[in-house]
């Protein structure tokens, strides 16, 4: 089992032809079960054409209808990548996971106000994706890294989550699901919309919480999960040293107003029961040893 | 991206933003200039640096005469302006706003941030101007009121209005306010501001509603359709080495240690400090060499890192996904040639060709040490530096 893909998702890519969408598809394509899982690609000006075999349809709507896909991926550019989101929505699918960084927060605020109300799920942007390990991947992460099995792991990292599965991996520890949220402010799930899910999965036995400074999600998810957690979880925030009012590279990653600290974040993971740990390098082991 | 204060009021103004006249002088014949041209009996001299408590630090004084402009600016123009916000080793001031002098009533507060629970953009305002916020925040929050704006419909006018009775705008300058208020809001939205700070909104004398004070800032992925703001980007008010570092598209924050760290992602690049601080010692710069790192961005990392002279050891830390390993040694290795490292290298890298790129390294003949996790990496190059 897994949470938001899986073997049978049928996914749609926007931005199939610009070299990153070119580039991580036919990475994701040759994944586990990739080639039957990308079965679409989208852009109005190369509609009728195809990328090495996958057709290309001139709207997200159209590729919906004529393939059954229900996902789609996002590598188009900034500027326009909110619109992508807009298109998939309107398009009723189940799941867009934006990997574009670099979207302005004034384009997410608005996309975020139109999604109100919708069906579809939104992960991102600025995220390296979803992986069900051996199954199907979508986005930028590393396949190879990865192998099936029970844990779960959540982030706003991209490399900071194949650091959690790398750690894993050296343990032993298979993945039921790793989701990267993105490091943006205006985004799309947060860690409490994911622990919900991995809550509900019969395939997931524990999960690896990473976060990072900036903003309260990390504070929010903890204190749901002291109510509604059935699963170990353990967490690990980066940031400690990071100055306030420096951006760290993230768009969402800054300390501001005094809120957002990794202390703070950190002492109320821990108030909630989560096991956290300081050490970047031990958030495998830690994981053992909740099983 | 920030602006000064003075091009804060300026896009504000555009927006129907009241603000004092002022004009912007780079020098003490300007500020002379400006007296005259704006008239009256009392002017204010402002020093222009991107930091707060300018005031407090002596770099805003109050003139009653054209001579004591004169005079003010002679001293404010090329001082080292030392502030809570610009470290001890202070700013200097290139740039100063001479303002006419306002007949402050009252001073407020109003800002307007990116709320991330609500998704929205937030008015927040106060009865107490003219303080640090944050310290009315902690002590008397009641005093801090807060309103999230609807995209579609934008800050409405009972909102404006109500915001201006609860911080004690009296009714008579309430359309004053509220054209302020909702300026405020459009001037954020178009111009894709991240931060808007007026803090003393004043009520004057005669019940006008002026911006005292103006900090804007700015969301950098939306500065590509706004050519006016970038326009306004003052480097000398930058740190050098994040200048340099983003012609590179590297991102790079300076920081007070002396472990450089060069990481792939900025959340790995962030534990990666974590780790150097929990073995006892602290980082010299955040650098986040990004997803496609190629050799000449690793030399150039190498090369921004070793102009700090506090430096006394670099640890990469990489972890390779998509970038293979081998190819972060070749630039890790050609990168310490040219830079001839004086200083302990260590060398973490797991991942795609972790193995040859570990080869790669040890064949270099360079002494570079190598190590398997985050913490082993900051415990030797915390040692390596300590010189154990």
């Amino acid at each position: 089992m897994s949470i938001l893909i899986d073997r049978n998702t049928r996914v749609i890519t926007q931005g199939i032809t610009g070299k990153t969408g070119a580039f991580h598809t036919r990475l994701c394509r040759d994944y586990a079960n990739g080639k039957e899982c990308f079965v679409a690609g989208v852009n109005p000006n190369k509609a009728g054409d195809n990328f090495e075999g996958i057709p290309i349809f001139a709207s997200v709507k159209e590729a919906k209808q004529r393939t059954g896909a229900t996902v789609s991926v996002i590598y188009v550019p900034p500027p326009f990548a909110a619109g992508a989101i807009d298109e998939a929505v309107e398009a009723e699918l189940d799941l867009v996971i934006c990997i574009t960084e670099g979207v302005p927060v004034r384009d997410m605020i608005a996309t975020r106000y139109r999604m109100r109300g919708k069906k579809t799920l939104l992960v991102g942007p600025n995220c390296p994706g979803v992986i069900t390990p051996d199954e199907i991947k979508i986005g930028i992460m590393p396949g190879h890294i990865h192998k099936k099995g029970r844990i779960g792991v959540v982030s706003r990292s991209g490399t900071l989550t194949y650091e959690a599965v790398g750690q894993l991996m050296e343990l032993g520890l298979g993945q039921s699901t790793c989701v990267g949220i993105g490091g943006d402010p205006v985004n799309g799930m947060k860690h409490i919309d994911i622990m919900r899910l991995f809550n509900e999965d019969p395939g997931t036995d524990a999960v690896i919480m990473v976060g990072e400074i900036g903003g309260d999600d990390e504070e929010t998810c903890a204190r749901w999960i002291k109510e509604h957690m059935k699963k170990p979880v353990v967490g690990f925030i980066a940031g400690v040293t990071a100055p306030p009012g420096k951006r760290m590279g993230h768009a969402g990653a800054i300390i501001s107003g005094g809120k957002g600290t990794a202390a703070e974040k950190l002492a109320v993971m821990e108030a909630c029961g989560i096991k956290v740990t300081r050490n970047p390098a031990d958030m495998g082991r830690l994981l053992k040893s909740v099983l | 991206m920030n602006v000064h204060e003075y091009q804060g009021k300026e896009i504000l103004r555009n927006y129907g933003v009241a603000t004092p006249r002022g004009i912007p002088c780079f020098s003490v014949a300007e500020a002379d200039a400006a007296a005259h041209e704006l008239g009256g009996k009392v002017w204010v001299v402002k020093a222009q640096i991107h930091a707060g408590g300018r005031g407090k630090g002596g770099g805003v004084k109050v003139a009653k005469s054209p001579d004591e402009v004169h005079e003010y600016a002679s001293q404010i123009l090329g001082m080292t302006l030392v502030t809570h916000q610009t470290g001890p080793q202070g700013r200097l001031v290139r740039r100063l706003l001479v303002e006419e002098g306002a007949d402050i009533r009252k001073e407020l507060y109003v800002g307007m941030v990116v709320d991330r629970a609500s998704q929205r953009v937030t008015l927040m305002a106060s009865s107490e101007g003219g303080m640090d916020i944050e310290e009315v925040a902690a002590r008397t929050p009641e005093k801090i009121h807060k309103v999230a704006i609807d995209p579609a419909a934008g800050l409405t006018e009972s909102q404006a209005d109500d915001m201006a009775r609860r911080i004690g705008i009296p009714q008579s300058s309430a359309a004053e306010a509220r054209q302020f208020m909702r300026g405020l809001y459009r001037a954020f939205v178009e111009c894709d501001a991240s931060l808007a700070e007026i803090n003393p909104l004043i009520l004057t004398g005669d019940g006008k509603v002026l911006a005292l004070d103006a900090k804007l800032n700015f969301d950098d992925n939306a500065l590509f359709r706004h050519p006016e703001i970038v326009a306004m980007r003052d480097l000398d008010e930058e740190d050098p080495a994040e200048v340099e570092a983003s012609k590179f598209d590297l991102s790079y924050i300076s920081l007070d240690g002396n472990i450089g760290c060069l990481v792939n992602g900025a959340g790995l690049a962030m534990a990666t400090m974590d780790a150097i601080k929990l073995f006892g010692a602290e980082p010299a710069n955040f650098l986040d060499v990004g997803g496609g790192a190629t050799t000449q961005k690793v030399t150039e990392a190498f090369k921004l890192m070793l102009k700090n002279p506090a430096v006394k050891g670099i640890l990469v830390n990489i972890f390779g996904g998509i970038m293979r390993c081998d190819t972060i040694a070749e630039g890790v290795i050609a990168a310490a040639k040219e830079v001839k490292l004086g200083v302990p290298l260590v060398v973490r890298m797991k991942g795609t060709n972790e193995e040859l790129g570990r080869q790669l390294l040890q064949s270099s003949g360079l002494p570079i040490i190598s190590a398997d996790n985050i913490a082993d990496a900051a415990r030797k190059i915390v040692a390596a530096v300590a010189g154990k």
